[in-house]
């Protein structure tokens, strides 16, 4: 909805407040008359026309005026249309224009194409909210007085700028996959929209191996959501979950990109990472895994993208390959990492192995630590239960 | 459209050591852009070295403060500029890109309007 207002307005805050605007006047206005057939697309509308009455009304916009003339009445169809996924598609590599930050680039992305607030922003950026905030007010600031254009770009300058919108389109996948606050652990409208946004660079680059990889990697992960919530709500990891419910469709389309993505040389990160979900979507059981393979793929992801989180997840590997002790020792390693410090997962992984070691009472402080730093419920729920069986 | 101003900043060493034909090579470069991009080009120039620049800032009491130098010292410095016209930041990008940096490089800035 924000993507179709900002290309009428061509100004991102006027196209936020035009939004607010839409959703006010359907308190009302549903209130009376019901909610409409297609709530999305009516708010589209309302916010679209809001924004032509502003500019209309205000002078200084009158060079925006050209970008009026698309046709509103279009806009109705379903919220998955080509138009709107174009829509989105501008907007994220408005968002990725290689002017903004690295930083701001996947922030705003996340605020604006997703709706993520600026603390849930600041959350899976492990940074504080006020200095998200300070960035996400200087980026947008410079998009507008710079004239950042609200497009895709030409096919010869896609290559350089394809690789920010793929980080950008996993970190959306990844904070949908796991919402990093609130009720619900996945954010199905993320899933969903970082796969329509991957479907959509495949066609535009179908020679990409990353694209391809990213493709792949969604859907090799998404394709365990069935198993990943048991029937009481609480999280199932990994090995409890029940295999047979995974989606084969989609398991066999990502393997088939992962095949395709590792056939180039050299493989880009995100085939490097779906190859690990092929891994693990091939075994049968937990305990059937190749985890040596996975720890062989980790070494080859760390070289080529030396993030403290896939270090972090290259040391679980190491503990499920060769037990908890070598997990463990891999993960001390990463204990001065700052900005792992707020990161819930190093102090859940330390838990685990501590308690296989039956080293309860470090496992135990180390649990307690992770949920001072998790905010989603369902995580914490989780941690919680680990808590009580070391107790029992 | 919009306008933006395209600092050009270089190594002063670097251009003050180039030979004869590196200057005319340099010399050629800006005709043939400002040929190229006559119709977007509103203005531009080049300046003198740094060390020609006299800093003037004011001091608590009022009065000014004279000094010999440029603002700040930095290894490149400011050596020219172009105003030019644009549609938008990528316009003024690909404009950007065509100019003669032998030793440094341009930062594209957007000119601030007053309504």
């Amino acid at each position: 909805m924000l993507a179709a207002t900002v290309r009428v307005t061509g100004d991102i805050d006027l196209a936020e407040e035009c939004v607010q605007d839409a959703y006010a006047r359907a308190l009302t206005s549903w209130g009376v008359g019901g909610v409409p057939q297609k709530p999305g697309a009516w708010l589209t509308v309302v916010a679209r026309r809001r924004a032509i009455d502003l500019a209309r009304r205000d002078s200084v916009r009158e060079r925006t005026l050209p970008l009026l003339v698309e046709p509103v009445a279009a806009e109705l169809g379903d919220s998955d249309a080509p138009e709107i996924i174009d829509d989105r598609l501008r907007l994220i590599f408005t968002c990725c224009h290689p002017a903004i930050g690295t930083d701001a680039q996947v922030a705003l992305t996340l605020r604006l194409l997703c709706g993520l607030t600026t603390a849930e922003v600041a959350r899976a950026f492990l940074v504080s909210e006020s200095t998200m905030a300070a960035r996400i007010t200087r980026a947008k600031k410079k998009i507008a007085m710079a004239r950042i254009p609200f497009r895709v770009p030409p096919v010869a300058e896609l290559p350089s700028r394809i690789d920010t919108v793929l980080t950008v389109v996993h970190v959306l996948f990844s904070t949908g996959h796991t919402a990093p606050a609130g009720a619900d652990l996945i954010r199905r409208d993320l899933v969903e929209r970082s796969l329509d946004l991957a479907r959509v660079l495949r066609t535009l680059l179908p020679d990409d191996a990353d694209v391809a990889g990213l493709l792949a990697l969604i859907l090799l992960t998404d394709a365990r959501r069935p198993s990943r919530l048991g029937d009481d709500g609480h999280l199932v990891l990994l090995p409890d979950q029940d295999r047979t419910r995974w989606d084969r469709a989609a398991i066999g389309e990502g393997i088939a990109l992962v095949r395709e993505a590792l056939a180039r040389r050299p493989p880009g990160r995100f085939a490097l990472m779906a190859a690990i979900a092929a891994v693990h979507a091939q075994a049968s059981t937990w305990e059937a895994t190749d985890w040596t393979e996975i720890v062989g793929i980790y070494d080859l992801l760390v070289d080529m993208w030396p993030s403290p989180v896939v270090a972090l997840n290259r040391a679980v590997a190491v503990g499920l390959a060769e037990g908890p002790a070598a997990g463990l020792a891999a993960l001390d390693v990463l204990g001065d990492e700052p900005l792992l410090a707020t990161y819930s997962y190093l102090a859940a992984a330390r838990a685990d192995f501590l308690r296989q070691l039956g080293r309860s009472s470090d496992a135990r402080m180390a649990y307690e630590e992770a949920l001072l730093l998790s905010e989603n419920a369902v995580e914490r729920e989780f941690l919680l239960d680990r808590l009580a069986q070391l107790d029992s | 459209m919009s306008e933006y101003l395209i600092l050009i900043y270089g190594d002063e060493s670097a251009s003050a050591n180039a030979d004869v034909e590196g200057a005319n090579i340099l010399m050629k470069g800006h005709q043939e852009f400002g040929e190229r991009n006559a119709a977007a080009l509103r203005g531009g120039n080049a300046l003198q070295p740094t060390a020609t620049a006299t800093s003037v800032r004011q001091n608590a009491s009022g009065g000014f403060v004279v000094t010999d130098g440029a603002f700040a010292e930095t290894k490149e410095a400011l050596g020219g500029y172009y105003l030019v016209e644009a549609a938008d930041l990528d316009e003024a990008l690909a404009l950007a890109k065509q100019v003669p940096m032998p030793a440094g490089g341009v930062e594209v800035r957007p000119i601030r309007t007053f309504d």
